[in-house]
């Protein structure tokens, strides 16, 4: 048996795949019976979704114009 | 260029690693941007500079991507260096127990909310995510974007980084931690803890 504490602690390693066997079996243990944590696991994955979601514009034309130019120039003359 | 070096061999590594370079860009560009900011193009800049020089001693194609990402987030590393961004890990113990769920759950921020977290979340607008994650330190940033925001394992972040699982594990927890209480923090400095702030 895992403490609340001890399963929170390691709910994103749990979402990430990184726990052991062992661990991950206790925190689904607590899972089955704690409300308050299901609330963190469902939390926790909506914060990874918000962090995943796309927020960086496409390449620049004019960025990427210039960086080919750095490619064009490091091969020197033809 | 080395000076006497034989022109095809040169010909033949400019145009394996044009091809490279212009494959990976727009990827390149937009984990730069995540990574240092306005910044993004500099740094892509120097990766293609190291990483023009370095390929020929590249043995596997497969791997040309992920070598090329190597190189550029040791590029995004040494601009954090040189502005003297890094931190050490002993400055952040007290984030560690900080858990954003609770906190939200014990100042209830949006009384008559029956979404309370998420609605926490709506709050943050795209540029507000930006700005947070700009104030982690780098050395629980770069984790964190590349786990996150970029979809690499945890391995391949150890191995990207140059530090041991267990170290890099550690890491993502306490860059965890910084983010949660970076978000609360910046919220109630911009003043989303209102109901309505952003509709």
């Amino acid at each position: 048996m895992i403490t609340c504490a001890e399963a929170v602690r390691q709910l994103w390693e749990y979402l990430d795949g990184v726990v052991d066997e062992t661990d991950r079996e206790a925190i689904e243990h607590h899972l089955s019976f704690c409300r308050r944590c299901c609330g963190e696991l469902d939390f926790a994955e909506e914060l990874r979704r918000f962090l995943a979601q796309p927020d960086e514009p496409d390449l620049p034309a004019d960025v990427k114009a210039r960086l080919l130019t750095t490619l064009t120039e490091l091969e020197g003359p033809a | 260029m080395c000076a006497d070096e034989p022109t095809a061999a040169v010909a033949s590594r400019g145009s394996g690693f044009h091809a490279l370079a212009e494959r990976e860009l727009p990827r390149l560009y937009r984990l730069a941007r995540r990574l240092v900011g306005d910044e993004a193009e500099d740094a892509v800049q120097d990766a293609l500079l190291k990483g023009y020089r370095a390929y020929a001693s590249l043995d596997d194609e497969v791997a040309a991507p992920a070598w090329l990402t190597a190189i550029l987030v040791n590029c995004c590393r040494d601009r954090g260096r040189a502005k003297g961004r890094r931190v050490e890990e002993t400055e952040l113990e007290d984030a560690d127990e900080f858990s954003l769920y609770r906190k939200i759950a014990a100042e209830d921020p949006f009384p008559y909310s029956d979404s309370l977290h998420l609605d926490f979340l709506h709050q943050f607008g795209r540029e507000d995510v930006r700005a947070v994650l700009a104030e982690l330190p780098e050395l629980y940033r770069l984790p964190l974007v590349l786990c996150y925001c970029e979809g690499y394992r945890v391995k391949e972040i150890a191995y990207l980084l140059e530090v041991p699982l267990g170290t890099m594990l550690a890491r993502l927890h306490r860059g965890r931690k910084l983010f949660e209480r970076t978000l609360w923090d910046y919220a109630e400095r911009y003043g989303l803890l209102k109901e309505n702030a952003r509709r």
